[in-house]
């Protein structure tokens, strides 16, 4: 085995943004390891300061291209929030089922076209086409399912048009809504058979003790709003995420990073399992337990796992707020509203992890300050110190210089990094 | 892989493909694996050399590059310059590469002041934001934000099949009226729609919002005539100047000081 090698892996694949891998190893013990975000910065928060309140949305939504919808409804909720607006019910709904349409799309690209390909040895799901059918047809199943709810809700899936500052511009049309009632019981199948895919995998063995951080209501698992709350304890109002996060920047990195009661902390579908399970729909908490996933689990690997589970979670959650919309009156939708001064946070989980916009608004309700913490810029700092951990790990294994690059590379697959997200 | 292959019988040619992503949010990209039902025939068109965000293999014996994003780095100069070399075909894909898009705001102001507010006292490396065709030839144009899955399928069945490629010259009022939608300036909102190319099925404004004019001009339209249109209608000309500048599409316009 090679004493000394160099893993420099520029531009790491199958996963959304730019960044590298740099480990070196020398007389066979580690002297480096970093990730590092190379990103390009856009400046969102600085483009947002004089921008009217009305045309906040479809600004944020751009930050990101696969999680447009949770971006739009973080800084539509700030907004409502600093100018004390209250959305009617059915818009609320309709935007809730928007979060689980995004999510779903957002978790079966991860699993399908991101992850799958690492278990299978193939460098994308094109070669699993001809080998695994009907895995692909039912990832592919699940993925339109989930841009079909978020177009019906939010006008398109990608850079939502519906979604406004005081509630939707437009109601999902009811036919429309059967139609998805249908197709969502029809697709329930993919499930077992991606739940089945994924069972016989083996997660690598990495376990390294974190804090996970995730939204919290009592009533329902997590989506729009709540307590801002910790595995160590932690449990704080939406206004003080600023206290959850201290954001903080290194020289290596675009993205900044974040630590809250230790030197790191993750977001994340594994994050809001673990805070969260007792809220997961049965059958979601049965498949966790047949997936071997168990609270609070510090494997990070298992976030695949835990996706899995949110997307069973995700389908009965959906049905349940189809039929909840066919049964209301959808003419009331969007809440009059006079701009005003004020400021607030709105806090989402979007599908990789809590979501914070904070926006302050003068008189004319133009944005005087904007401020965006994203998911991915919370889990740089876990991803970091976890990867240093597996390569020593892997370094005390006897694992060669290409097992450990995979290695490294399928960890940081597993936190599905948005990394355009956290530059912005 | 890009040999001659037949599908329903016909024999034809699959498109040596690359996609490469700048200053973006990738969303353009991600239209390549939307369209599910159709995605598998989508693919069968393409083979795909070099995908860094769906693919791990990384070839650079492409034809076509489609260019995602705007330009806004020293590195990402040399790499467009390197992929123009390349490819035989380069696509400006997204309203990021054709205009510059939402990130063109970030223009408005002085690149020490974005630097101060975002990364205070970090060495950052940041240009002004530029449109692919500022910089190298662009063959092909696919406005959109993001670009319609469904015109990028058109377009690469032109290009399989060696056709035209064509997009709509004629506005997104066109396609607003075939879906019977109310006029937005009935409403008393400004609406781009008059100046700005049809092609995404009136997508916005048959959600109750505004266009915004993502996908650039329409040809031969009348600038003058609109802000004659605004002021008439009393609408507010800051409110115009706000959604005209969103996309930074309609740049050449003079009239834009009217």
């Amino acid at each position: 085995m090679k004493r000394d090698y160099a893993i420099d892996i520029r531009h790491l694949s199958r996963v959304e943004g730019h960044a590298n891998i740099h480990i070196t190893v020398r007389e066979g013990q580690l002297v480096e390891s970093q990730w590092a975000v190379v990103e390009t910065p856009r400046f969102f928060e600085v483009m947002l300061k004089g921008m009217s309140a009305e045309r906040v949305p479809f600004l944020t939504s751009r930050i990101c291209g696969i999680c447009s919808i949770s971006h739009a409804l973080a800084s539509i909720r700030a907004l409502e929030r600093a100018m004390n607006i209250t959305p009617p019910l059915a818009a609320k709904q309709t935007r809730l089922l928007a979060m689980q349409g995004e999510t779903l799309q957002s978790h079966a690209l991860h699993l399908f076209f991101l992850i799958a390909p690492d278990f299978a040895g193939t460098s994308s799901v094109l070669p699993l086409m001809q080998s695994h059918p009907d895995l692909v047809r039912a990832g592919l199943q699940l993925k339109e399912l989930g841009n079909e709810i978020s177009s019906i809700t939010a006008g398109r899936c990608t850079h939502p048009v519906s979604l406004v500052v005081g509630g939707i511009s437009k109601a999902p049309d009811k036919q429309r809504l059967q139609q998805l009632r249908t197709m969502i019981v029809e697709r329930k199948p993919s499930l077992e058979i991606a739940c089945s895919f994924f069972s016989s995998l083996v997660m690598p063995n990495f376990s390294r003790e974190t804090e996970f951080i995730s939204l919290r209501n009592a009533a329902s698992y997590p989506s729009i709003g709540g307590r801002l709350v910790s595995t160590d304890g932690i449990d704080r109002e939406e206004n003080d995420y600023l206290l959850m996060t201290n954001e903080y920047t290194r020289e290596f990195s675009t993205s900044k990073f974040t630590r809250l009661s230790r030197n790191s902390s993750v977001s994340g579908a594994l994050a809001r399992f673990n805070n969260n399970h007792d809220l997961l729909h049965p059958n979601a908490q049965k498949a966790a337990e047949q997936l071997g996933l168990r609270p609070i689990c510090h494997n990070p690997f298992m976030n695949n796992i835990a996706q899995l589970v949110e997307c069973i979670h995700i389908l009965e959650e959906a049905e349940e707020l189809v039929n909840s919309l066919l049964n209301m009156d959808l003419r009331e939708i969007k809440t009059p509203y006079s701009p005003k001064a004020g400021a607030a946070t709105g806090a989402v989980e979007a599908p990789r992890g809590i979501l914070y916009h904070s926006m302050e608004t003068d008189a004319a309700g133009k944005v005087t300050k904007a401020d965006c913490v994203i998911p991915t810029t919370q889990n740089n700092g876990n991803i970091h110190s976890d990867l240093r951990a597996l390569a020593r790990q892997a370094l005390e294994e006897g694992k060669d210089d290409r097992e450990t690059a995979k290695l490294c590379e399928m960890l940081v697959r597993s936190y599905d990094p948005c990394i355009s997200c956290s530059v912005h | 892989m890009g040999e001659k292959i037949t599908q329903q019988g016909v024999p034809f040619e699959r498109l040596k493909i690359a996609s490469f992503d700048f200053t973006c949010c990738e969303g353009c990209q991600l239209q390549l694996t939307n369209r599910e039902s159709s995605l598998p025939d989508f693919l069968g068109l393409l083979d795909v050399r070099n995908f860094r965000e769906i693919s791990s293999e990384r070839h650079d014996d492409y034809d076509i590059a489609l260019i995602e994003g705007s330009i806004s780095r020293p590195d990402e100069v040399e790499r467009l310059l390197k992929i123009r070399k390349q490819a035989k075909i380069l696509v400006a894909f997204g309203t990021c590469a054709c205009f510059g898009g939402v990130n063109n705001l970030k223009n408005n102001h002085s690149i020490q002041n974005l630097i101060d507010e975002v990364y205070p006292g970090m060495a950052i490396e940041t240009l002004p934001v530029r449109k692919i065709s500022d910089l190298v030839k662009v063959d092909l144009s696919i406005p959109g934000c993001p670009v319609d899955k469904g015109e990028v399928e058109r377009v690469m069945v032109s290009l399989v099949t060696g056709s035209r490629v064509t997009l709509p010259k004629y506005p997104v009022c066109v396609e607003c009226k075939a879906q019977l939608t109310t006029c937005l300036f009935e409403l008393g909102e400004i609406c781009l729609g008059p100046l700005t190319r049809a092609g995404c099925n009136a997508i916005c404004t048959s959600g109750n919002t505004p266009c915004l004019g993502c996908r650039g001009p329409a040809e031969e339209i009348n600038m003058a005539a609109f802000f004659e249109l605004v002021k008439e209608r009393g609408l507010s000309l800051d409110d115009l100047h706000e959604k005209l500048a969103c996309y930074n599409a309609f740049e050449p316009f003079p009239s834009h000081e009217a």
